[in-house]
């Protein structure tokens, strides 16, 4: 019919292909790729290049709102689509563990290091502040803190906290603190990465506040003779937990370094690539910390040897050491 | 818009002021809207217009998604609570060791999870029509969608902590200040063009609209198929009697409106190019004969340059 108009036209000679684009896409978007066939993932390429040049002529063309609104959106869904990725969510979770989380964590060998120092720099200060005056440890902890460790507690308390007679405490109560302590640690670890953005100061700040507490309470009991077990008590799990923590504190800085000194690139840009990093290795952290949560509230809990407790402990650093700095073979996988 | 907006001579009648600023306020909305519109040109070279999510609507998403949280939170300890009963009184460290483990993932990856998906966006993301997407038009990455919800921690958390610390003299001072401090991460994305939050702004991502629009029948072939040859013969003065813009208007009202409305419009339109109704002649077979014309009209004139943006765009 020469009655017809052209943009008419123009839509019915494309309308087939667009609703099955439309269809792929759909079946795609709420099973994913697998419920595609060869067919349509062969047709997929082609029709999607046909839909984006059917919406650039539309728009010089064709005044019919609808039109361009559905190829719009069309276009938008399908060049999501082609060029999003379709990794599975565990190839992602592999790739994650193999390749991007130790890359990440050896790249950022500076902050951890920066990291390190404030957090075992606030907990020398504090032990040494503590051995000359225990009354600095009420100043850092206020009163009835840590089940009564406190200076004024007897040696023989001090010991008992530190090893576990297994007939009095039950696996229930062993777990929920494990699990407390792990939402504790890994909220503030997180906390730790986010405050990056502010410079980061105060993640610097949130480092040193968790080494004071570490260092008086360490002085507590070196000055009641008990330093050598209570290494021991604190580190099956610690290797692993501060390891988190200051992973964590140099996620934060890695961020707040690409904010304060983006060098030649835009600060925004700077910002966009260092949290990239931070957060590979802000979500390793949690990883870190369920492993130490387990570590602590099962391990510890029922191990009451001196020996095997250090054991462990260098042999978890040893293993987070290697993981994360041996170099590996480089695949070049795309 | 290529139209300039007239000048009003003093002795215009108040309808037609009224008009002209309606018109200017059509025109400032455009602008507007179009400020939230970002072009990504696709590798084939290919334009395509991404409209950016606004503030509200994302804060609207936000509380979906808190609510099926919670939801979420309350169905276990519910759940948790019965099993705990009909395992005993021993088992009420075990239900909540589980539970703290499982509060904390989702409160934290509940985003993460939904965001990873095919479809970048969580549930009430989906509900408002909105995605997350990469700033540069790449892909999305996990590590993009990790750094940007990590981040909420600060923009939510931090402002809901200071907010309950409150209390009175130094203390409440301090909270105050946090708060105020804090507060501008919460409030970041009304502030900046992008409409980014801290995190979008760290992971390099935005949050876009992605409506499934529905392609519906063309009006002007059902006007061809229905109508008689010769039967609405439309002089070209009473087809450029209008423009774009009304244009549109017509099409959403032949598409969405009420036998009503349709009719009122079509009796202005009667008026406006003064058409004699014929015997026997409908209102909705009017109006998209009336639609086809002047959509004809306005596309032949475009194909050579020409866009009349709306009736009060004479050249």
């Amino acid at each position: 019919m020469s009655d017809l108009l052209k943009s008419y036209r123009f839509r019915e000679e494309r309308e087939t292909d667009w609703r099955k684009l439309d269809l792929i896409l759909t079946r795609a978007e709420n099973n994913g790729v697998k419920a595609l066939s060869d067919e349509d993932m062969m047709a997929l390429p082609r029709l999607y290049r046909q839909a984006v040049s059917s919406l650039s002529v539309a728009r010089s063309i064709s005044l019919d709102q609808n039109v361009i609104a559905y190829l719009e959106s069309l276009c938008t869904r399908a060049y999501f689509y082609v060029y999003g990725t379709r990794a599975s969510i565990g190839e992602r979770i592999m790739d994650f563990l193999r390749r991007d989380w130790p890359a990440c964590v050896s790249a950022a060998i500076g902050p951890t290091l920066l990291a390190t120092l404030f957090l075992f720099g606030g907990g020398a200060l504090a032990f040494f502040l503590c051995m000359q005056d225990m009354d600095w440890f009420w100043t850092f902890h206020g009163n009835s803190f840590w089940e009564g460790r406190n200076p004024d507690a007897t040696v023989d308390y001090l010991r008992s906290t530190i090893y576990h007679d297994p007939t009095t405490t039950g696996d229930g109560q062993l777990s929920s603190f494990a699990s407390f302590l792990f939402n504790n640690n890994a909220q503030i670890a997180l906390f730790a990465f986010a405050l990056g953005f502010a410079f980061g100061i105060p993640t610097a700040w949130l480092l040193i506040y968790n080494g004071v507490h570490l260092g008086s309470m360490y002085a507590v009991f070196w000055s009641k003779g008990l330093g050598y077990e209570f290494t021991g008590w604190l580190m099956i799990h610690g290797t692993t937990e501060l390891f988190a923590i200051i992973l964590a504190g140099a996620a934060g800085f890695v961020i707040g370094g690409a904010v304060a000194f983006p060098g030649r690139m835009t600060r925004l840009a700077s910002a966009r690539q260092a949290g990239q990093k931070a957060a590979t290795i802000a979500m390793g952290c949690v990883i870190m910390l369920i492993v130490a949560a387990i570590l602590e509230g099962f391990g510890r809990q029922m191990i009451n040897s001196d020996v095997i407790r250090y054991a462990i402990a260098i042999w978890m650093l040893l293993m987070w050491l290697s993981y994360f700095y041996l170099p590996r073979r480089d695949e070049t996988k795309i | 818009m290529n139209a300039t907006v007239p000048h009003a001579p003093q002795n215009l009648s108040r309808l037609q002021i009224e008009a002209d600023q309606r018109r200017r306020a059509r025109m400032l909305e455009t602008q507007r809207q179009s400020k939230l519109v970002r072009e990504l040109v696709t590798p084939e070279g290919a334009v395509i217009h991404l409209k950016l999510s606004t503030a509200t609507e994302r804060a609207g998403a936000f509380l979906i998604d808190v609510a099926i949280q919670w939801a979420i939170v309350i169905a276990t300890s519910i759940g948790l609570s019965y099993a705990m009963r009909a395992m005993g009184s021993g088992s009420a460290n075990v239900a909540f060791a589980v539970w703290l483990v499982f509060f904390f993932f989702v409160r934290n990856f509940y985003y993460i999870f939904f965001e990873l998906g095919p479809k970048s966006a969580t549930p009430g993301k989906r509900a408002l029509g909105i995605r997350v997407a990469a700033r540069n038009g790449g892909r999305l990455t996990a590590n993009s969608v990790l750094a940007r919800n990590f981040i909420r921690e600060i923009e939510v958390g931090l402002p809901f902590q200071f907010l309950m610390m409150g209390g009175t003299g130094v203390s409440g001072w301090i909270a105050l200040l946090g708060l105020v401090w804090s507060g501008i991460f919460l409030f970041f994305p009304v502030f900046n063009k992008d409409k980014m939050r801290v995190g979008d702004l760290i992971a390099g991502t935005w949050v876009i609209h992605a409506p499934k629009a529905k392609l519906m029948g063309d009006i002007a072939s059902s006007a061809a198929s229905q109508a008689l040859p010769g039967r609405f013969a439309f002089t070209p003065a009473q087809a450029d009697a209008y423009g774009i813009h009304e244009l549109h208007v017509l099409e959403d009202v032949l598409r969405n409106s009420t036998e009503e409305v349709k009719s009122q419009v079509a009796l202005r339109i009667r008026t406006k190019i003064g058409w004699q109704p014929q015997p026997g002649e409908t209102d909705i077979a009017f109006l998209e004969a009336y639609y086809a014309a002047l959509r004809r009209r306005l596309e032949q004139r475009m194909l050579l340059g020409d866009r009349k943006a709306d009736k009060y765009d004479t050249r």
